[in-house]
């Protein structure tokens, strides 16, 4: 998983391993460390030295290596094409500023993977969304009550998941239920991190993960059957 | 009553719980709730399916080709 940083900003200067990995392989690299790899694929570190040094071309390297991931996890993340366009060129903007900054203590991709996410969290703090609603989290709605679920047909018996009718679920979760579910069940992302990301408890992103998958299920069931059927 | 040996009350206690229990990654199945109700067996099988689902949902898409000459102006705009 990748480093800690703020959750508010793009990660400046990574905070430091309790293993400096890179000059603890070698006992005579202690002394006089050796310049390591930013990137164990060669054509990465090749591409982030160069561009680290201003190399226009080595930029537009890394962007083609990195673009599917960073626009991918944009989408899921606002699951919206134009918007999601918007922040993956904020993210590479970003990067771009900050590449100098990048030592190598963690991987590159894992750097950018948590840039883009403070890219997309610091856009929605700017939208009024309120990530974390304790208010939420202390007050269900009534579909997420406990007992609502007595008594209601379960998933796993009325037949497997229909990719459509989840994905359509996923879309309609409200930002923050979004944000917390996608973070930890796609990219899998621990509480611990995302508390620090969000800037929240570890108890409440644990909550409001439940919560997330409450409602899920909840929608999964409103479909009508033979909408997701393909 | 939900079935002949535990009670609403019981579901929502072990509900109430099943945050603290799912994050902490224990094995749930061995919990003595659901060794008597079912349908919060199903609850928690279902919440597996839906996070299974989930990670097997997402595929990785490109972004539109033009996106980097938009990245590409802005950088030069930037460094003036």
């Amino acid at each position: 998983m990748p480093q800690q940083t703020s959750p508010t900003s793009p990660p400046d200067e990574e905070p430091q391993p309790a293993v400096d990995v890179a000059h603890a392989e070698s006992p005579d690299t202690q002394e006089q460390p050796v310049q390591a790899p930013l990137s164990s694929n060669p054509v990465e570190a090749s591409a982030l030295t160069r561009a680290q040094a201003g190399d226009h071309r080595a930029f537009a390297e890394l962007y083609s290596i990195h673009k599917k991931r960073i626009y991918s996890l944009c989408l899921r993340m606002v699951g919206n094409i134009a918007e999601a366009e918007d922040l993956t060129q904020e993210a590479f903007l970003q990067l771009h500023r900050k590449i100098a900054t990048f030592r190598g203590d963690s991987a590159f991709s894992t750097w950018l993977h948590r840039l883009a996410i403070n890219v997309v969290l610091m856009q929605l703090r700017k939208k009024g969304l309120s990530l974390i609603s304790l208010d939420e989290a202390m007050e269900p709605a009534v579909e997420e009550r406990p007992g609502r679920s007595f008594g209601e047909p379960d998933l796993v018996l009325s037949g497997s998941i229909d990719r459509l009718a989840l994905q359509r679920a996923i879309d309609e979760l409200p930002a923050g239920y979004r944000l917390i579910f996608v973070l930890h069940d796609i990219e899998g992302y621990e509480h611990n991190e995302i508390a620090v990301m969000l800037d929240c408890s570890i108890g409440n992103s644990k909550s409001q993960l439940h919560k997330a998958r409450l409602k899920l299920r909840s929608a999964l069931r409103t479909y009508p059957q033979q909408e997701g059927r393909r | 009553m939900n079935n002949g040996h535990d009670t609403k009350q019981d579901c929502a206690a072990f509900q109430a719980q099943l945050p603290e229990l799912i994050a902490s990654g224990v094995d749930i199945a061995d919990h003595p709730h659901l060794k008597n109700c079912e349908l919060c067996r199903a609850l928690l099988a279902d919440l597996e399916s839906i996070a299974q689902a989930a990670r097997e949902l997402f595929p990785i898409e490109e972004p539109p080709d033009e996106l980097w000459a938009q990245i590409e102006s802005k950088i030069k705009k930037e460094e003036g």
